[in-house]
């Protein structure tokens, strides 16, 4: 979706910029294979996608269907708490004897590190597009831009180590949170990998808001203040909400970063001082030497779809979000 | 020209992996009177070890291939049983019963060789006061009824617990021999890899975690008792070579009759210096000599 988009982006420029006449002249065959194939390229990234959601659905598919695997697991009980005289009955433990299969510690889990990331990554990003696009001198903005933007380049095992060595440390002494390894810091550890997404979305936005709506504020004498709290941030108002879902998208499929940051125990309260254990790191830590077709195996691949599905209508509905302003505020390209 | 050098180094790849694809086939096309290819299934514990061990041997010994699969000691006791594979890893003596079905469907004895020895390290971290757990007290800490570290001998302070994931062979030891079998606390925190556990431990003066005892940077290994009134014993190759240090164990190859062909030669060489040579690269103990 996004990889279509950004083609037929690129594409356009070339066509206008370059000059029509001279590939014309070469010959318009040149010029429709070239167009023929980057077509074929969007196309099969598509295809790509959809193959993946197909595999990971049938992979899924006898949790629903096979009575072998019912034995042990079924749809619902996924999200049924036991019926045990324990304090948790909420319950992650495939390796048991009666082997426990409940998700919901795992998506509270997933949510609780998403939001706290969101938490941190939301007020810095979205005050740096504000200072990018509304106050600094371009000369300014073409160093700062870019350097944010190159944070999404950091390898994400790369920030998960230095969540693990550094920030744990330094959050479990600020905070004197009772496990080393918990919601805090993995939040943070992931705002890093997040911060780029929602500064990139949100500055967009903002400056897509047409020069003629701040020229009119000041005419009408606002201060720069009020031009941008008043005008231009409720103008780009829809691009910022978009950044956030796009950015809680990113998040909630992160996976290094938490597996190494959050301490993976399947915690299920309230608390961002425990370890929690998310969808990703799950996949991550238990499909390696899963019993292939085994119920734990099916479960392991329902969630994966899952998360597929969720982070898939979350950027949907974020890219139509942004889609939706531009053209309201007359600045489609 | 230039434009061309691309295209070359692209032809020159494909050529290359057709020749490479083209020889290994060869060699597993070619059937040799005697047979070359050997089996090993069992022990989550062990895949690792048997990998090694085959690796090192296939390369002294081409043309010979050993396939190395886990599925844990019982899948792999099961899998001798029903004939599925020449030789079984099991980190677990096999049992009388198992014995029997063997016996009886084989029509030859199971027969044990020890082939190396395995401890586990309980970790704590440096700063810590506590000297030495019993058995009985480690597994009340890791099932989540010890909550405190004053209940055992320590500081008033909550136990952070850490462990391994669950597909690890020294979760599952871990869980039959500490905590028999019991689902280990919700709060246990899963790490991926003895060194991550090693390094949090490391970094948490309350932490406990378990796992090889080839990881001890910057961290402590307990001595452990077998129960609170034995005497505390310090892990070592020497302490798990004589059998006192309570958490170490046998790992033990099982085949249907006396090992012949391939398979009693693969298992010489194991039993070697060469083979016992590789034991510790995997972080378990060889043998006691003799």
């Amino acid at each position: 979706m996004s990889v279509a988009s950004q083609v037929t982006m690129q594409r356009a420029p070339a066509r206008t910029v370059g000059d029509p006449r001279s590939l014309r002249r070469r010959g318009g065959w040149v010029e429709r294979i070239i167009e023929l194939a980057i077509r074929a390229v969007a196309l099969l990234s598509i295809a790509a996608i959809m193959l993946i959601l197909l595999f990971v659905g049938k992979e899924a598919l006898p949790l629903l269907t096979s009575s072998d695997v019912h034995r042990e697991v079924t749809f619902g009980s996924l999200f049924e708490p036991l019926r045990q005289s324990g304090e948790s009955a909420y319950t992650w433990q495939p390796v048991s004897e009666v082997p426990k299969y409940n998700v919901i510690p795992l998506i509270v889990g997933s949510l609780k590190i998403t939001l706290v990331s969101l938490a941190f990554a939301v007020p810095l990003s979205v005050a740096a597009a504000v200072y990018v696009s509304e106050y600094a001198r371009p000369r300014v903005r073409e160093i700062v831009k870019p350097a944010i933007e190159l944070l999404a380049g950091v390898p994400s095992v790369v920030v998960g180590f230095f969540a693990l060595v550094v920030l744990a440390s330094w959050v479990q002494d600020t905070f004197g949170t009772e496990h080393r390894l918990n919601v805090l810091v993995a939040g943070i550890g992931l705002s890093f990998a997040i911060c780029p997404i929602v500064f990139s979305v949100s500055e967009d936005a903002l400056r897509a808001v047409p020069g003629s709506y701040r020229e009119a504020a000041m005419a009408m004498g606002s201060t720069r203040a009020q031009t941008v709290l008043r005008v231009v941030l409720p103008a780009a108002g829809p691009g910022i909400a978009a950044s956030f879902v796009l950015g809680f998208g990113r998040a909630i499929g992160e996976t290094m970063i938490v597996v190494i940051a959050s301490g993976n125990a399947a915690l299920l309260d309230g608390s961002v001082g425990h370890s929690a254990r998310t969808i990703t790191a799950t996949i991550a830590q238990e499909l390696g030497e899963v019993v292939v077709r085994s119920a734990h195996y099916d479960v392991l691949f329902a969630l994966g779809a899952l998360l597929f599905i969720a982070t898939f209508v979350v950027n949907f509905v974020g890219e139509r979000i942004v889609h939706g302003m531009r053209r309201r505020l007359g600045t489609a390209s | 020209m230039r434009a061309l050098i691309p295209w070359v180094l692209t032809a020159l790849t494909l050529l290359g992996c057709t020749r490479t694809e083209g020889s290994a086939g060869g060699a597993g096309g070619s059937p040799g009177a005697e047979k070359t290819t050997l089996s090993l299934k069992g022990s989550d514990t062990m895949v690792i070890l048997g990998q090694r061990w085959a690796e090192t041997y296939m390369k002294t010994n081409p043309g010979v291939t050993i396939q190395v699969t886990g599925g844990g000691s019982g899948t792999g006791i099961a899998a001798l049983i029903n004939g599925t594979t020449d030789v079984c890893e099991s980190s677990r003596p096999m049992k009388d019963k198992e014995k029997a079905e063997a016996q009886a469907k084989r029509g030859a004895p199971a027969l044990e060789t020890k082939v190396a020895l395995d401890a586990l390290a309980v970790y704590v971290n440096e700063k810590s006061a506590l000297r030495e757990i019993s058995i009985p007290a480690l597994h009340k800490i890791y099932v989540g009824e010890t909550k405190n570290w004053k209940d055992v001998g320590g500081p008033d302070h909550a136990i952070v617990l850490y462990g391994r994931e669950n597909n690890s062979g020294t979760y599952i030891y871990f869980k039959e021999h500490v905590l028999e079998n019991k689902d280990f606390a919700a709060s246990v925190q899963t790490l991926a890899g003895t060194s991550a556990v090693a390094s949090a431990v490391k970094g948490d003066p309350y932490g406990i975690g378990y796992g090889g005892i080839a990881y001890l940077e910057g961290i402590r290994a307990l001595d452990v008792k077998k129960d609170d009134a034995s005497p505390a014993i310090t892990p070592s190759l020497k302490t798990a070579q004589d059998g006192t240090y309570p958490i170490a164990r046998f790992l033990y190859f099982y085949t249907s009759g006396e090992p012949t062909g391939l398979s009693k030669r693969f298992i010489d060489w194991v039993k070697s210096p060469d083979g016992q040579g590789v034991i510790e690269q995997v972080g378990y103990y060889p043998l006691p000599r003799g």
